[in-house]
């Protein structure tokens, strides 16, 4: 049984902070989000499973509330409420829009099928590619599919506010799931309240079959990797005969591991930013006994600055609020993109030391030794930063070599494991915990200064040359353990004929 | 008497239902009844539309020849006149009027990138077949706040249907693949309404003797209204004014 008084309670002390106390997703903490919560009154919800324009199920509503809609604000309830408690607030949370209780309202999940199989398969592929393009996909998602087409800078949420088509290499960050069946339902029920349309008319009218939707979903699927990534503490980078490629596409780094580190938006010091537009980079790592290449790669719809983007900027800037009593919101400007890599200048003196500078630019009295770049003017630097107002360049080069590509920088660094400049720039040893942290801009986003996406410490290790042991000795284990796992059983089995007794006896 | 009561009471009783249908207000006639027309003038500067880039759909930029499409949220006629304004019976009809949905749908068609028509009206319950002549890749999203809102895909040549189940004055129509695609919809419980053409005039026919209100709504200049009291046939005049900001 749902009871609305006590699902008020826990709507209180739960869900009004953000949702507002009268439901229309105006709550304190909402103006630092994007997206923004969820307005209630209107009852337009984006994950469902019924068709556009209908409301969704209670099981859609308890979907939303038991697992939260990834990459955004909401939590998963399932496990801090009750059963009772979410059933409960679902129940209120209908009360804030007259259609709920409108009897005429037609709700009724659509009929889904099931997913052909061979979706993996090229063929299958191919097929969703095809309409991947004749439907026009593109258009907002992009030729390549990380949210950069010609209308994206012009899209905006029925409320108004700016909304990004999603990057469909993310797939773990798609609100309703990043299954292909999540992705079939979306396109057949589309994401109401946003630019998102349902495509079900197409199959309806026979345009193309269900099959053929379905090939899109596997097709928009194989974009994002088959699991979401997982966070790595420790770069391996492995040491080749080089020299190391310094072109970020060099097929060299098809064969390098690759590691995901999530971003999140400075919310530290002022002026605080709730909405990074890098959710995270890709970081690749080599060397070659004498310098280290870094390849980083990271999603941006943008090359920054870009004039078709100014206007997104600026309905951005104007709604995430940054500080709770700051200044009005900056004009957009044509701010470039820009990526930072941070070091200790030092490692630590005993390997299990595990001190290190503060993770934001360091500070006054411990800096961190950092490479730069910026996508306008073209370069990369290095230099001191002293937190996050005071950078000072270095003499000490790193060379930077970059690629925007489809929504996509790939740059490369390459610095020499060694310089001259042992008190300042980190010196790169092979064999070594080596800190490292990741910073990200999104010019075009209204990232500058203090407004960026910002990395913890992680560790960088540069492999040493592999002896033959290495490979020696595994095999050589395998065999040891092989033998005394003989021996072991042996003597179980020989147990039972008393020969343990007659060990003990001896 | 038996029979003669049998064809007394199956008369009346068509008598009774002739008389029901003929007084039912949610039919009006075809003809008759009171008509108001009047013209919507527009004072003040004519404000510059912006230009739409259409470089990114050659086959709707293809569509403009002459001059190069604008926006069209403020139209002045070549007269002096002002398009695009809905133009219709807000009050004065009884509460519960509902006229039946005409069987015919009203078209709103997508061609060049725009809608056609901008500014119009439909009846609750009436179909709305939404066209796409321009065979690429357009979404129609509704966003009303007394219907349901929604947003279908339509990357082909191809009409899709809707309805509309509540009255409301407007509910704005977009196309988010190409941003400057706005049309409005009036959504009412009668066939009261008119919308101001390429000469600024409307005209509302068929109206049942009464005193109503009239509002006159454009998207950017906001409403006016009028009071009209029409008896029998006659043709009343109610102009509106609206000027630039």
């Amino acid at each position: 049984m749902q009871d609305t008084t006590k699902g008020k309670a826990v709507y209180v002390k739960w869900c009004a902070g953000c949702h507002g106390d009268g439901g229309a997703g105006d709550g304190r903490a909402a103006a630092h989000m994007l997206p923004r919560p969820r307005n209630f009154t209107g009852a337009v919800y984006k994950i469902r499973t019924t068709a556009s324009g209908q409301l969704p199920t209670d099981a859609d509503l308890m979907r939303a509330i038991d697992d939260g809609l990834p990459a955004s604000a909401m939590p998963a309830w399932k496990g801090r409420l009750s059963d009772a408690e979410r059933r409960d607030v679902a129940a209120y949370i209908k009360t804030f829009s007259s259609f709920f209780a409108d009897t005429s309202q037609h709700v009724a999940v659509l009929k889904f099928s099931s997913e052909p199989s061979g979706g993996t398969g090229a063929n299958a592929l191919k097929t969703g590619r095809q309409f991947y393009d004749s439907i026009g996909c593109r258009k907002c998602h992009g030729d390549q599919g990380r949210g950069d087409g010609p209308s994206a800078p012009t899209l905006k949420d029925d409320a108004g506010f700016p909304i990004f088509a999603a990057d469909l290499h993310q797939s773990w960050r798609f609100r309703g799931g990043g299954s292909t069946v999540d992705i079939y339902h979306r396109l057949r029920t589309g994401l109401d309240g946003t630019p998102m349309p349902s495509f079900s008319d197409l199959i309806d009218q026979k345009f193309l079959t269900d099959e053929q939707l379905w090939r899109l979903a596997q097709y928009v699927r194989s974009l994002s990797p088959p699991e979401p990534p997982e966070v790595q503490d420790v770069i391996h980078a492995p040491q080749i005969a080089g020299p190391v490629p310094a072109s970020p596409d060099d097929s060299v780094w098809g064969r390098v591991g690759r590691y995901w580190f999530p971003l999140v938006g400075q919310v530290i010091r002022k002026s605080r930013w709730f909405a990074p537009a890098v959710s995270g980079v890709w970081v690749q790592a080599l060397h070659d006994g004498r310098t280290l290449a870094l390849r980083v790669s990271w999603d941006d719809r943008t090359q920054s600055p870009d004039s078709a983007w100014l206007g997104f900027e600026q309905r951005v800037l104007e709604t995430v609020a940054g500080d709770d009593s700051g200044p009005p919101p900056p004009k957009a400007q044509p701010w470039p993109d820009q990526l930072a890599v941070q070091f200790p200048r030092h490692l630590p003196e005993s390997p299990a030391a595990m001190e290190r500078p503060y993770f934001l630019m360091g500070s006054e009295t411990d800096p961190v030794y950092q490479w730069r770049w910026t996508s306008t003017p073209r370069r990369s630097v290095a230099g001191l930063a002293r937190g996050i107002e005071r950078f000072d360049t270095l003499p000490g080069v790193v060379a930077g070599q970059a690629r925007f590509d489809h929504g996509e920088w790939r740059l490369v660094f390459t610095r020499a494991l060694a310089t001259p400049d042992t008190a300042n720039e980190v010196q790169l040893e092979a064999g070594r915990a080596i800190p490292v942290a990741f910073f990200a801009w999104d010019g075009s986003s209204g990232e500058h200064g203090s407004r960026m996406a910002v990395s913890t410490w992680y560790f960088l290790a540069l492999d040493r040359p592999t002896p033959p042991g290495v490979f020696i000795s595994p095999v050589l284990a395998m065999l040891v353990t092989l033998g005394l796992g003989l021996v072991v059983v042996r003597r179980a089995q020989g147990g039972r004929r008393g020969t343990v007794r007659a060990g003990r006896q001896r | 008497m038996g029979k003669l009561g049998v064809v007394a009471a199956t008369g009346g009783a068509v008598l009774v239902l002739a008389l029901a249908g003929w007084m039912r207000p949610s039919v009006p006639a075809a003809q008759g009844g009171g008509t108001i027309s009047g013209k919507v003038k527009f004072t003040g500067a004519k404000p510059a539309m912006p230009k739409i880039d259409m470089s990114e759909e050659p086959k709707c930029k293809a569509k403009y020849t002459a001059a190069p499409p604008t926006e069209e949220t403020v139209v002045v006629n070549a007269n002096g006149t002002l398009a695009n304004v809905f133009v219709y019976v807000k009050s004065g009809l009884p509460a519960t009027y509902m006229a039946p949905a005409p069987a015919g749908p009203v078209t709103l068609d997508q061609d060049g990138c725009r809608y056609h028509p901008h500014v119009f009206g439909i009846l609750v319950g009436q179909s709305l077949a939404i066209k796409n002549s321009d065979g690429i890749l357009h979404n129609i999203k509704a966003k009303g706040t007394k219907n349901r809102p929604f947003n279908i895909s339509q990357p082909a040549v191809m009409t899709s249907d809707r309805t509309f189940t509540a009255p409301e004055v407007m509910v704005p129509l977009e196309c988010n693949v190409h941003g400057w695609m706005h049309a409005w919809l009036g959504v009412l419980p009668h066939p009261f309404f008119g919308v101001s053409g390429s000469d600024g005039s409307f005209t509302i026919k068929g109206l049942p003797p009464g005193t109503y209100t009239i509002e006159a709504w454009h998207e950017k200049y906001g409403t006016q209204t009028a009071t009209v009291t029409v008896a029998g046939s006659e043709t009343k005049t109610a102009d509106f004014s609206f000027a630039a900001k």
